[in-house]
């Protein structure tokens, strides 16, 4: 649309570019407040076929919405669950779920874009100033409050008979304690729980994957193998609570690479037993290194030497992994000597 | 008015009109909407950022509902018998297997569960964007600080809800990182064994947490949060927005379009552009694939275990924190899983407490409606930049194994590089930003001085060349200079009127201080004066 289709008035002042003319309209002040400068209009404003074609396009993206949810009732109805489909880039995705959603999006979409477009282009846009008042309340309401509230706290006698006021606060202090002791149940007290494990002399050590006792020979050097104690199924009650103490990671090294004597001391021909609980907080520790016999945890990185009394060598953990004392019994199962000589996991308070 | 005519009127009205008469007689609906139905909303594509917030939270409650209809907060473990092959027959918990049936089994309900969760995302990184917003430009003084307060909690509990709402599909991601809570628990002095066992039901994981926590994400913190909102509305319609500096926008007045129509159906209508958008995005993106990861099990766990983004900072904080560890008289204290719970609030509460911090510094006891732009408060800018440093740094340590992987650096590098950043970084930022703002002040004073630069080069008749600058029109001149300037305090008289030495109080020294480091010379651009205005306008040649 050219510009001879806009009314005289409506086009753009004609601007005085020649340099050096203050066109400030206060004299006095030329950063003063000029006041709200004059509307402009829209095309729409003036141009009534300009405001009819808004009109179309509000009332298509309104019709697009309409069919986007017969659409999304169709593919509820038609598509099955398993239905995957190849999308580029994304790849094989649900059909279902595709379909659903671009459906929804596309109906709620187009109501929003249609009553912002109606908002932006036919509903007038002149800007109106609005007064504000002062959030505080005049010299006068201010005064009467206080007035009152000191007539009603004298009515009430609060200040004066001291043994309600102090009876009442005591017993508003006491009446929540009620609940605060009803939270008692919430759970038992630690006790020394966090102390022990399944764990104990005479368990064998059970590989988590094939579930059979470990014999010194099925644990190779290089591999990392997982065990549980014996007696531990995994559909048992407290499997989760148990395995999350109990769970055992076994490696082994060659007897001479062992650097640190207590950890000789507690291997069996040169297989050791560590906790799979990181003492950071509590993840279970998954990536092996085999050259360097470094554990790393997943989490936080924190990373093990298991060579060396699993001493922390990297990452935010506190303390070494303890170490279980195992050997084999006379069958020629590997078994552990005891419980964890110190808690798994991470540290707490009463750990010591 | 006499009954008849009441009578009269009635019988004529058209049958809208009647409704609202009912209404008003009952709830007083007209006293309401005298004061709000033409109620004047300013324009800037900033302000609708708390839109976006607003609107993700509603799209959360309404998908939230749809869920409990087929959610088990159970941790019984049962047999999964569904339609996802890869884990027939394994035990999982009812929630996981419940969540299974809603992404496999309900039509649709994979589509709900998707749309939930990226609102939870959206919302809180609205909320985070919206508080930017509110902090930089000011709009947190006064009258709006406790409005500013509300929005942190916001934040806050919207954090913790999203925490415990990923946490209960008992799925291992999830898993381990309610594992990650308990060992964070476990860390406080004194408390914290009792702590996690109340919340466990005894030991990790227990057959509590997914019930426990269900009624804290689904009723305690919405709950909170649903009043907290709608409190920080009402806040917002009775303290009237705050707007930028122009032409007749006053601090007494707000200057903008009315909301019914216009904001009604903006406002009304980006409640649909923001759910269509997420649709669509839950359409196409998958987000938290529990079939995929498998129920929990405490001693398992997957590579590349991230927290949904709103943690990452605290997950940060936690693994580039050294391992410390005291132990004495038979006690451990576990400085380094605590220091990092402790910096967590600290960080977050740093931000909450700023509006009175500045408040103090200024001494200002007069309501602000007029946004400063971040230049203007060079010093509050640099501020809130060192704080987003430091939230930012805590969420590439969050994410150290990515960055690690990703870009195949040394993750014992990114973990030391974070490290030193987490000091370094917010001071290099702070200084920064504020000489960025320095320079963009004098840039102001500049153009409203001698106008702005029209790029047109001109000739002398003796043959230098100028640039033509063009002064600005009175609107500009008056946007550009219409910021308030601070003095900086001054330690008053030593003396009192006797001359006997007065005592000045600390923290009137640290006042005077801060008040110096924020307005002092070098710490702001003092605006052009109308005097320079002048004298450079008045005729000894331009430029």
């Amino acid at each position: 649309m050219s510009s001879q289709d806009i009314p005289e008035e409506n086009l753009p002042a004609e601007q005085d570019h020649a340099h050096g003319a203050v066109s400030v309209a206060d004299e006095a002040n030329p950063f003063a407040d000029p006041g709200l400068p004059p509307h402009e209009h829209r095309i729409q404003d003036i141009d009534e076929r300009a405001a009819k074609r808004s009109e179309r396009v509000v009332a298509m993206l309104f019709t697009v919405s309409m069919l986007a949810t017969v659409g999304f009732i169709a593919s509820y109805v038609t598509i099955s669950p398993d239905t995957s489909v190849y999308i580029f880039p994304i790849g094989h995705i649900s059909a279902l779920n595709f379909a659903l959603g671009l459906t929804l999006g596309a109906a709620l979409f187009c109501i929003g874009a249609g009553a912002v477009h109606w908002a932006r282009t036919l509903m007038s846009d002149v800007e109106v100033a609005a007064e504000r008042h002062p959030i505080a309340a005049p010299a006068e309401v201010r005064a009467q409050v206080h007035a009152d509230f000191k007539e009603g706290a004298k009515e009430s006698a609060l200040g004066r008979r001291k043994l309600i006021r102090n009876t009442m606060l005591g017993a508003l202090t006491l009446v929540p304690l009620s609940g605060v002791v009803l939270l008692r149940d919430l759970g038992p007290l630690p006790g020394t729980s966090l102390r022990h494990t399944l764990w104990a002399k005479g368990k064998l050590l059970v590989n988590m994957n094939t579930n059979q006792p470990l014999r010194p020979e099925d644990v190779q050097v290089g591999s990392l193998t997982f065990a549980k104690p014996e007696g531990l199924e995994e559909a048992d009650e407290d499997f989760q609570n148990e395995i999350a103490k109990a769970a055992l990671m076994i490696i082994r090294l060659q007897p001479g690479n062992i650097k640190d004597k207590r950890e000789l001391d507690w291997s069996h021909e040169g297989i050791v037993a560590f906790s799979k609980i990181c003492t950071h907080v509590g993840c279970p520790i998954s990536l092996y290194e085999q050259q360097t016999h470094h554990v790393l945890c997943p989490c936080h990185q924190s990373t093990f030497d298991l060579s060396d009394g699993a001493r922390v060598i990297f990452g935010p953990a506190g303390h070494a992994l303890p170490q279980l004392r195992i050997g084999v019994n006379d069958e020629g199962y590997l078994q552990a000597l005891g419980d964890f000589e110190e808690p798994v996991g991470p540290a707490f308070w009463e750990r010591g | 008015m006499s009954t008849n005519e009441n009578n009269e009127r009635r019988g004529k009205a058209p049958a809208g009109e009647r409704v609202a008469d009912w209404a008003d007689g009952r709830l007083g609906i007209y006293s309401l909407a005298k004061a709000n139905m033409r109620k004047i909303f300013p324009d800037h594509w900033s302000f609708m950022l708390g839109e976006v917030c607003m609107y993700s939270f509603l799209i959360i409650i309404l998908t939230g509902v749809y869920l409990t209809l087929f959610f088990h907060p159970s941790m019984n473990e049962v047999e999964y018998h569904g339609s996802y092959v890869p884990l027939q027959g394994q035990l999982m918990s009812e929630a996981f297997n419940s969540t299974l049936h809603i992404s496999f089994d309900v039509r649709g309900g994979l589509l709900i569960r998707q749309i939930h969760h990226w609102a939870a995302l959206i919302f809180l990184a609205g909320m985070f964007v919206h508080m930017m917003r509110v902090f930089f430009t000011g709009a947190f003084r006064k009258p709006r600080e406790i409005n500013w307060l509300f929005g942190f909690l916001l934040f806050v509990l919207g954090m913790f809800t999203g925490f415990t709402g990923y946490s209960l599909p008992d799925d291992l991601l999830s898993g381990t990182g309610v594992r990650f809570t308990e060992g964070a628990i476990l860390s406080m002095p004194i408390v914290g064994t009792y702590i996690s066992y109340f919340l466990f039901g005894g030991e990790f994981p227990g057959h509590d947490f997914v019930a426990r926590f269900y009624s804290i994400h689904i009723l305690l913190l919405p709950g909170i949060m649903l009043g907290l909102m709608v409190g920080h509305l009402i806040l917002v319609f009775y303290h009237k927005h705050t707007q930028f500096a122009g032409p007749g926008k006053t601090e007494k007045n707000v200057v903008g379009m009315p909301l019914l129509p216009v904001y009604m159906a903006k406002a009304g209508g980006f409640f649909f552009l923001v759910f269509g958008v997420i649709a669509a995005i839950a359409a196409v993106t998958q987000i938290n694939p529990i079939w995929a990861m498998g129920p929990y099990r405490p001693d398992q766990v997957s590579t590349g275990a991230q927290p949904d983004w709103y943690m990452g900072f605290a997950e940060g904080l936690v693994r580039y924190m050294p391992g410390w560890e005291i132990n004495f008289w038979g006690h451990t204290l576990v400085l380094g899983v605590f220091i990092p719970l402790v910096l967590f609030g600290l960080v977050l509460g740093v931000i909450a407490l700023y509006p009175f911090i500045e408040s103090w510094v200024t001494g200002d006891k007069s309501e602000h409606h007029i946004l400063d732009r971040p230049r203007n408060a060079p010093t509050r800018t640099a501020f809130g930049v060192a704080w987003i440093t430091v939230y930012m740094v805590g969420l590439v340590g969050g994410g150290n194994d990515l960055f690690a992987t990703h870009f195949s650096l040394s993750l014992n590098a990114v973990t030391w590089f974070v490290r030193i950043a987490f000091f370094a970084g917010p001071v290099i930022a702070f200084i920064v930003t504020k000489r960025i703002c320095l320079g963009l002040q004098r840039r102001d004073r500049e153009k409203v001085l001698h106008g702005r630069e029209t790029g047109i080069i001109k000739r002398l008749p003796h043959g230098e060349f100028i640039e033509i600058h063009e002064p600005l029109s009175q609107e500009q001149l008056h946007t550009l200079t219409a910021h308030h300037q601070y003095e900086p305090a001054e330690i008053g008289p030593t003396v009192d009127e006797n001359g006997v030495e007065r005592k000045v109080k600390g923290s009137e020294k640290l006042r005077t201080k801060l008040s110096n480091a924020y307005y002092g010379e070098d710490n702001q651009i003092p605006k052009a004066t109308v005097e320079e205005y002048r004298e450079i306008t008045s005729g000894h040649g331009h430029h």
